[in-house]
This record gives C-alpha cells, structure tokens and sequence, in this order.
C-alpha cells in the first residue's frame, strides 16, 4: 500500500509539473461546456428568408409583417422573377422563399381560399424542415386572427403542455450530452496517451523492473486523472446549475457517483487503448480521430438513436457516454433516483469491468 | 528546390513506414464516412405516444386511431391515468402524452367545445415542438372530419382558409443523406489533415530528431513546406476516396464540377495543416499538441454548422463561426455537390480560407525556431 501511494505522488508529480497541460486540461472542459451550452441550439432563429410578393396587397402586407416580427426570420424583400430564386440560393445566405402570387387578398375574400407558396434550400434539410414548420404555423396563426369572429362549430382545442423544459431551452438536452463527450474524450486521450507514452520514452522498462506489481504500476497512473476528472466534473456541474441554468431535481450525491463510475469506466478504456498499442501518435488517432465522430453521433444528444437501423443502434450500446447522458439526463432534468437507473448503472459497471479485465490479460510484463 | 525534394522523400518514407498510422489514415475515415451518415438522421417519426383515454368513446377510438395511421406515431401506452403514463415519459419509454378527458363526445357535441390534452417531453426541444404540432395537424384535421359528418358542408369553404404549398429545392425529399454525407467528409479530410499535421513537428521535437534539422542549412520555410506537402497531398487522396464513397455508396454525384471543388479544397487544406503546423510549433510534447488540437476541433465540428444551425446561435458563437474554417468547407461542400455553385458563387469563401492560409502558415515559419 505505501509502495502504491508513492507511485501514485509521481504520477502526480508527473501531471502537476507540466503546468501547460494542466491549464488545458482544466481550461478546455470548461470552456467547451461554456460555449457548446449556450450556442448549440436546435431551433431556428434570425434565418434570412426572402419574399416575392406579386400580390402586394392588405393581405400579403399583413402577413410579412407578421412574419417578420417573428424572431425566427429576417426578410429580405425582392421583386424576383422565379430564376433569380436559383442564383440566390446558389450564393448560400437565403435559406427559404415565399411567394404571395397575385390577387392574394382577393382570393382569400372572394374565394375563402388562397395560396402561399414556400421554397426552401433543403440542401440543410434540418434548416428547411423548421423554417416550413415555423412559417406554417405564423400563416395559420394569421388565418386563426382573420377567422377569429367567426363561429367555428364543434371545435377541439388541444391545450399541449411542455414537461420540463418549458421554454424549450436548447441547453437542457445539449449540456448532459456535452458533458458526457468531453468526459469520456478527456479522460480517454489522458490515460491512453500518458501510458503509451512511458513505453516510448522507454521508462516503462524501469517500472516493470522495480518490484512493484505491474498491474499497480497501471492503476497508479490512472489515479491523478479520476482526480482531476471530479474536479472537472464539479467544474462543469457548477457551471451548468449556476451560467446555463439548468436545474438539478435529483441528488446531487447521487450524480457524483454516476459520474465517478463513468470516469472510470473511461479511464479503463483509455488504459485498454494503452495496452492494445505502442506509439503515441496511433494512441492518439484511435481515441480522437476513431472516437470523437462516433462519440458525438451516437450519444444519441444530436440524433434520436430510435431512429437509427437496427445495426446501428446495436452498435450505440457499446458508446459509454450514451448510457452516461441518460443517467445525467434522468437526475438533473427528470429528477430521477437510483431505482430508475439501476440498468444505465450496471451497464456501465459491466464495461469497466470487462474493459479492465481485458486489458490485464492483454498486458504484457516482458518488452518483446 | 532541391533540398524539398529530399525532405518531402524523407517525410513521406515516415508515413509510410508506419503500417498502423497509414491503415488509419485511410481506413478510419471511410467506415466513418459510411457508416456515420446512416445514424444521422433527425426525421421525426416514430415518436412514442402513451393515451389516456378517460372517454372511450366512438370518437375517442376514431381520433386514436386516425393518429396511430398517420405513421408519425408509436403507441406505447394506453394508460388509465395520466400518473401512469407520466412513469412511461420518466422512462423515456414514450414522448408525448394524450389525455382525451371524460364525456369527450358528449361534451363536443353538446357544448360545441372540447378540449384534449398534451403533454410533451421537451428535453429534447425537437422533438417536442415537431411532435406536439404533428399531433395538433392530426387532431385539428380529426376537428374537420367531424364537424363534416355533424353539418352539411357548404359548397365552399365557409371561412378564409390559406394554403400553404410548400417545396424543397436541391433535395426534394428531404433526404438526409444527400445533406449529411458532404458535411461528414469535409469534417473527416479536416481530421484526418489536422491531426497528422499537428503531432508532426512536436514528434520531432520530443524524439529529439529536430535538432538534427536544426544544425541544417535547411531554410525555415522549407522545412514548413516539406512538412506540409505530404499530408496536403495525402488529405487530397482521402478526400478523392471520400466522393468516390458519396457516388457509389450514397449515390451523391456533384452537380457542380468538381474542378471548383477541388480547387476549394487545395486552399482550404493550406489553412487546415497550416493550423496543425502552427500548433505542433508552439507545443513541447505530443500531448499537449494532441488536447489543443481535440479542443479546437470540436470547436470547430460543433460550430461547423451541420448539427446546429448557425444562424440559431447567439451573436459572439456567430462570431467565433467566421474564423472557422470548416464551417467555408461544408457551406462550400453543400453550395456545390448539392446546389451546383459556380466558382464565383463561392469566391468569397475562397478568399477568406485563402487568408486564413496565408496568415497560419507565415506565422507558423515565424514561430518555428531553429534555436532555443
């Protein structure tokens, strides 16, 4: 045990010497969390869209003011012709049209019917699928407004109520699935590269030739990094309650110990990665190029995992940080306990385990 | 010129004699490519549905089943109370509950006037606000239906109804795949640039080989240039790979040519490994080199603007978005695989990118210093 906790001091000594690391290491969770939290949003907001409007009259006129008093579009007026739509679209900045043709209003009042046409530039489907949604809703909107003395017989009103996050906050989702990737991701790339390291510098040979165990030589290495991962994990949870906003309805204990778990679940990968290689820079390009894309899509924080084939959502399962958003997820937003995460929790224990197990069978004491 | 020859022979005998880096160089990036765009997929369907039905009536039976046929909605509950099916939200076992309440028929048909209730899950903004107006289209045309079958309609429409006809140009059907596999290779050449370039120098350093360069007469910026041309042309190939893997996996074929594409991608991928270079310059271990670059990367993929529209983000990340290069490469992928952009179109992308080169890279010959 004495022998254990000195490693452990020049592991320390280690990390705290090289103080420029040290700042990135605190700095960049930080920071991230920071920046992801308040610009990654889901909606739409301030698109520039365009109007053709051949009918110029009260109708048309009433409308676009309505649309573009709405915070989700700016409108740039043109009188184009339908080739001019092309060309602007092509430059990039116009992400949708709408046209009014002509005698609007008369259609509307003569005929109770008139047309509005919207064209968007669904090479970002995403942007297109919302700005239609969002337009469709102010148009129905404006008609609900002109109708709005009429009787309607037999009407239902659905009266729809948003749980948990009422305003529809983009932090709420993005924050737990942000901290999950820049967890894994940081303490993945620590161990890994802190490991292999030592085997190319060649001092790993006099550690294995001390009459220290070898596996404890492992563990010692893997201790200052939990460390420095809970002080991380504080950071960011300080930062989301108290700059983001977000609440915590669970307890707090409770998020500690799924944290620590998962940080240890992503240290045991990082040594796993250690073990399976011997330079560095493939260290490297497996726990950054190899994981940060997969890490990213399949936390199921930017896309719904239900939707994914069957392959693929077989494959999310093996991704740490998607049972760890879960987790995250289900205490501070749902306010959930154990009893309702037991599952996440064990799944999440099974991989350490087999994770550490592997990479002990797989670790090798002789050089060659 | 001739001593870049031998050090770009040097450079590339080191790649290549690593089997391990150059699989990865290579094979990494194009199971991504295939794979990753198959999960990115942000259709809403299948969103989980959990009723309570407190009438169970006709009319309770129609409206649910007129919404389980519409194909957008799983029904995973059917609850007797509205505390039961709120256990099936917590487990995220549904996302939206509909609560038709007692007498919903009578009431309807009596008093003129019903209301339903909704309850959506609102975690994840997205789904919640495009699930609760699919089920408010749906109930809202249910509302139609009846009062169809209650009044005899009149010839035309009774009140101002407008309509909204909607299309999409570039992608039709909304296919998610022709807009994500672009942005996926743009992201996975930047990678693939950036990281090998930012680990090279600093290797150097730490093995300690650089001093061996440094008692050279080799010039600075040509030992910049040898250390650039190699992953520059070695990005090159991967990004050939990559449309080679959009045509025949995805069937994405550029409808502009390739010839702007290309020379899009010759200068960004200056900016990009200038950026590597400069990083590896101002490091002292490959470690730190490797963080810096894992941070700025998922600044850069993250703020990239295909996840997240960037025009939904507050002013300053807008800001940071303007000096990050790989949002120019994914508009600029997008403005001329899918949209068919001229090179004028996309000039004013050219030129920033071609700044941004121009500054790394000088800066990078600056702070690369032959002594200590």
């Amino acid at each position: 045990m004495k022998q254990f906790l000195a490693f452990v001091r020049k592991e320390f000594y280690h990390v705290l010497r090289d103080r420029r690391t040290l700042l990135i290491l605190f700095g960049m969770p930080i920071a991230q969390i920071l920046i992801f939290g308040f610009a990654l949003t889901n909606e739409v907001k301030d698109s520039e869209i365009l109007v053709v409007d051949y009918a110029k009259d009260n109708a048309s006129q009433e409308l676009l003011t309505k649309i573009g008093s709405s915070r989700y579009f700016n409108i740039r007026q043109a009188a184009l012709s339908h080739n001019e739509i092309l060309s602007t679209f092509r430059k990039g900045k116009i992400k949708a049209v709408v046209v009014f043709p002509a005698h609007f209003n008369e259609d509307l009042l003569h005929q109770n019917k008139a047309q509005v046409q919207i064209i968007t530039d669904a090479s970002d489907v995403n942007t297109a699928n919302m700005v239609t949604n969002y337009l469709s809703s102010i148009i129905v909107d404006y008609q609900n407004q002109i109708n709005a003395n009429l009787e309607i017989p037999y009407r239902i009103t659905p009266e729809v109520r948003m749980l948990y996050n009422p305003q529809l906050k983009g932090a709420h989702g993005f924050v737990p699935g942000v901290m999950a990737l820049v967890l894994l991701l940081v303490s993945v790339m620590m161990t890994a590269i802190s490991i292999v390291r030592e085997k190319e510098t060649g001092t790993m040979e006099i550690l294995l030739v001390s009459p220290f165990k070898p596996v404890l030589v492992i563990f010692a290495k893997a201790f200052p990094y939990l460390a420095l991962s809970l002080v991380n994990v504080t950071a960011i949870l300080l930062l989301s309650v108290f700059v983001l906003d977000l609440p915590v309805k669970g307890s707090v204990a409770l998020l500690f110990a799924e944290s620590t778990l998962f940080i240890i679940t992503c240290l045991a990968l990082g040594i796993f990665i250690s073990i399976k290689t011997s330079s560095q820079q493939v260290a490297m390009l497996i726990s950054l190029m190899g994981m940060l894309l997969p890490t990213i899509m399949f936390s199921g924080f930017l896309f719904p995992i239900e939707n994914m084939p069957l392959p693929l959502q077989v494959i999310s399962n093996i991704v740490p940080s998607k049972w760890f958003y879960i987790i995250v997820k289900s205490i501070m937003i749902k306010g959930l306990g154990l009893a309702a995460l037991w599952r996440e929790t064990l799944i999440l224990l099974g991989m350490t385990l087999f994770l550490l197990l592997v990479s002990l069978k797989s670790f090798k004491i002789r050089l060659q | 010129m001739r001593t870049l020859r031998f050090l770009l022979r040097k450079e590339f005998r080191q790649i290549f004699r690593d089997k391990a880096i150059v699989a990865m160089i290579f094979f990494m990036p194009m199971v991504q490519l295939i794979l990753m765009p198959l999960a990115a997929d942000y259709e809403v369907r299948n969103i989980n549905l959990a009723v309570v039905d407190h009438d169970k009536s006709p009319y309770s039976q129609k409206l649910i089943s007129k919404i389980v046929a519409s194909g957008y909605f799983r029904l995973t509950g059917y609850n007797t109370s509205f505390r039961e099916a709120f256990g099936l939200i917590e487990s995220d076992k549904a996302d939206l509950i509909l609560e038709i309440p007692h007498d919903f028929e009578r009431n309807l048909i009596r008093e003129d006037h019903e209301k339903l209730f909704v309850a959506v899950n609102a975690i994840n903004g997205t789904k919640a606000s495009l699930g609760g107006s699919y089920l408010g289209s749906i109930i809202g045309d249910f509302n139609g239906d009846i009062r169809m079958q209650l009044v005899t309609p009149p010839r035309f429409s009774q009140f101002p109804v407008i309509e909204v006809v909607a299309s999409n140009w570039f992608n039709p059907v909304l296919n998610y795949k022709v807009f994500i596999v672009p942005g996926i290779l743009a992201i996975l050449v930047t990678m693939v640039g950036g990281f090998l370039s930012a680990l090279n120098i600093v290797r150097e350093k730490e093995i300690g080989t650089i001093e061996q360069i440094n008692v050279t007469p080799i010039r600075k910026h040509i030992f910049i240039l040898g250390k650039l041309i190699p992953f520059w042309v070695l990005a090159n190939i991967v990004f050939t790979i990559g449309l080679l893997v959009a045509r025949f996996v995805y069937g994405i074929v550029p409808v502009g040519s390739l010839l702007t594409l290309y020379a899009f991608i010759s200068v960004y991928l200056l900016a990009v490994l200038g950026f590597g270079l400069l990083v590896s310059t101002f490091c002292d271990t490959q470690q730190q080199a490797m963080f810096i670059m894992f941070f700025f990367m998922m600044l850069f993929i993250l703020l990239g603007g295909l996840f997240t529209s960037i025009d939904s983000m507050p002013e300053w990340a807008k800001l940071i978005t303007r000096i990050n290069p790989v949002r120019y490469m994914i508009e600029v992928m997008r403005m001329v695989i899918l949209k068919g952009s001229s090179f004028s179109d996309i000039l004013p992308h050219v030129g920033i990118v071609a700044f941004m080169a121009l500054v790394l890279n000088s800066w990078a010959i600056l702070n690369y210093k032959k002594t200590n």
